[in-house]
């Protein structure tokens, strides 16, 4: 009985090690290619047993997947290993298959402004040497850069040109100009870069100073600096003959052609409702302007009351001529700009008679 | 060609509602289909959904005319109705008034009508409110309907 036991046992043992190496042993008619670089395995065995669509198939591309992944894997265990941080990591060959490009071809740039010259002048780039021979350190200097042969920010004395202001600086009038120099490079370098990528500059609008602007562009550049005051335009006269601009204002904009035909029904009904009812609606703009109209005048003759009675009574005349200064400059700047509000209220809000707070004008505590 | 916004919409449907009243909602919302107002070049067009959608492929400046024009804005944006719409208008007008053969023609061609050529009228007209004329066969006129009957001849 025990014999029988111990034997089963080892029976089964041997049978579970075959098991595994069955598992990872995987019979192929074709061997794998592998590209371990890129994690690649390229089976090229035909695929007989899934020619037939069906359902059954999930089961069978399960076996080919692990199948597959397990040759890649044995493969991976071959590769040389190396222990880092705590990791056994495998080092990766190099990849052998050239992936496609992940970008498109980038488009050929414009030319910029110096080769559109230099093409039409048919100047063509002088090869230069590297070294040039620099008298005043008796050495070969480089051309431009570090140390360069000929600096001019090295020199110790300018002579002053006669037809310059004795008082003048050279020194920093050098220095000017290099900055200068830098920066006009600099803007050059971005308007190149901007017509590369078809950006627009900022200076777009025909501010840039060249001297070379069409009428357009002038019109436009006048509309800006108009309007590039604090008070955005609004205090700045025109001159005798100039006309206001045409269509500066913003673009309307419509509902889409063929919105929602229910919704455009639900609101076309909604208004012959509102006009039919009979019943005025009230206009929810116009009533919170008259209401804080109202306020404002109760509140500036109590105002008036008090410092009339301040100034019966005698007594102090430094806050009671605050008091009356303040309330009427108030009070009339107040009016005024309701006023203009009333004035300038469009007439599509007068139109909507919907009741309700959120349409309102703004309630002030 | 755009839809009506909600100022045009407005002044249009006050001006139908005086010949039509409330059925201005049955020309709104129809049982038989989607009908909607469109504008072209200040025009207003009433017009099935199914045309519209077929309008759409017309660039605007090709397109001259898509279903019915109701009416025109004017450049001071007043909404005119043009005899066109008459067929849409006259089977729900409120107010009718029928006018005797006699001064049919004379208001065809834009005359006034006078009280004696006055057929029938429909009870309850108030003064100065906004009717239908239709001659003693029940045809709608136009004051320029005898204009434009002219002009294709």
């Amino acid at each position: 009985m025990e014999g029988q036991n111990v034997e089963e046992l080892l029976a089964k043992a041997e049978r579970d090690e075959a098991e595994k190496l069955q598992r990872i042993t995987v019979h192929k008619e074709l061997e794998l290619e592998f590209d371990l670089g890129n994690l690649l395995a390229l089976d090229r065995n035909p695929p007989t047993g899934l020619r037939h669509a069906g359902p059954t198939q999930e089961a069978e591309l399960r076996a080919l997947a692990r199948d597959n992944t397990q040759l890649l894997i044995n493969q991976l265990w071959q590769l040389p290993t190396e222990r880092v941080e705590e990791a056994l990591v495998a080092r990766l060959p190099e990849p052998t298959t050239r992936l496609p490009r992940e970008k498109p071809v980038p488009r050929p740039r414009p030319l910029t402004r110096w080769q559109q010259f230099a093409r039409l002048k048919g100047i063509r780039p002088k090869k230069k040497t590297n070294l040039v021979w620099d008298e005043v350190s008796g050495q070969w200097r480089r051309r431009w850069g570090y140390q360069r042969a000929r600096d001019d920010t090295k020199e110790w004395l300018i002579e002053v040109p006669g037809s310059a202001d004795p008082m003048e600086d050279q020194f920093a009038k050098r220095i000017q100009a290099k900055k200068e120099r830098v920066a006009k490079n600099e803007l050059n370098r971005l308007r190149n870069l901007a017509r590369a990528h078809k950006i627009q500059l900022p200076s777009a609008t025909g501010m840039h100073p060249t001297g070379h602007q069409s009428k357009e562009e002038l019109g436009r550049a006048m509309q800006v600096a108009r309007v590039s005051t604090a008070s955005v335009g609004r205090f700045q006269e025109r001159l005798p003959k100039e006309k206001a601009p045409r269509g500066s204002g913003k673009k309307r904009k419509f509902q889409p052609l063929f919105g929602d035909f229910a919704a455009e029904k639900k609101s076309q009904l909604e208004m012959l409702r509102v006009m039919n009812s009979k019943k005025p609606q009230m206009d929810v703009t116009r009533a919170t302007n008259k209401q804080m109209r109202e306020e404002d005048q109760e509140e500036a003759a109590k105002r008036r009351k008090m410092s009339q009675k301040g100034k019966r009574k005698g007594g102090r005349q430094g806050p009671g001529g605050k008091r009356k200064g303040g309330p009427p400059s108030q009070g009339g700047k107040r009016k005024g700009g309701l006023g203009g509000k009333m004035n300038s209220a469009p007439p599509g809000l007068g139109g909507r008679r919907k009741g309700g707070q959120h349409h309102g004008g703004k309630r002030r505590k | 060609m755009r839809p009506l916004t909600e100022e045009e919409t407005r002044v249009m449907f006050e001006k139908i509602a005086k010949y039509i009243g409330e059925n201005l909602q049955l020309l709104v919302d129809r049982p038989d289909g989607t009908y909607c107002f469109r504008l072209h070049n200040d025009r207003v067009y009433y017009v099935s959904e199914k045309i519209l959608k077929l309008a759409a492929n017309i660039s605007g400046d090709k397109l001259v005319s898509l279903g019915t024009c109701f009416g025109k804005f004017t450049k001071t944006h007043k909404f005119r109705l043009h005899i066109t719409a008459l067929d849409y208008l006259a089977p729900y007008a409120k107010y009718k008034v029928w006018i005797k053969p006699g001064a049919e023609q004379s208001f065809l061609y834009g005359n006034h009508v006078l009280k004696s050529g006055l057929g029938r009228i429909t009870e309850n007209t108030s003064q100065y409110q906004g009717v239908v004329v239709y001659s003693m066969a029940d045809i709608p006129l136009h004051p320029k309907g005898g204009r434009v009957s002219l002009n294709t001849h």
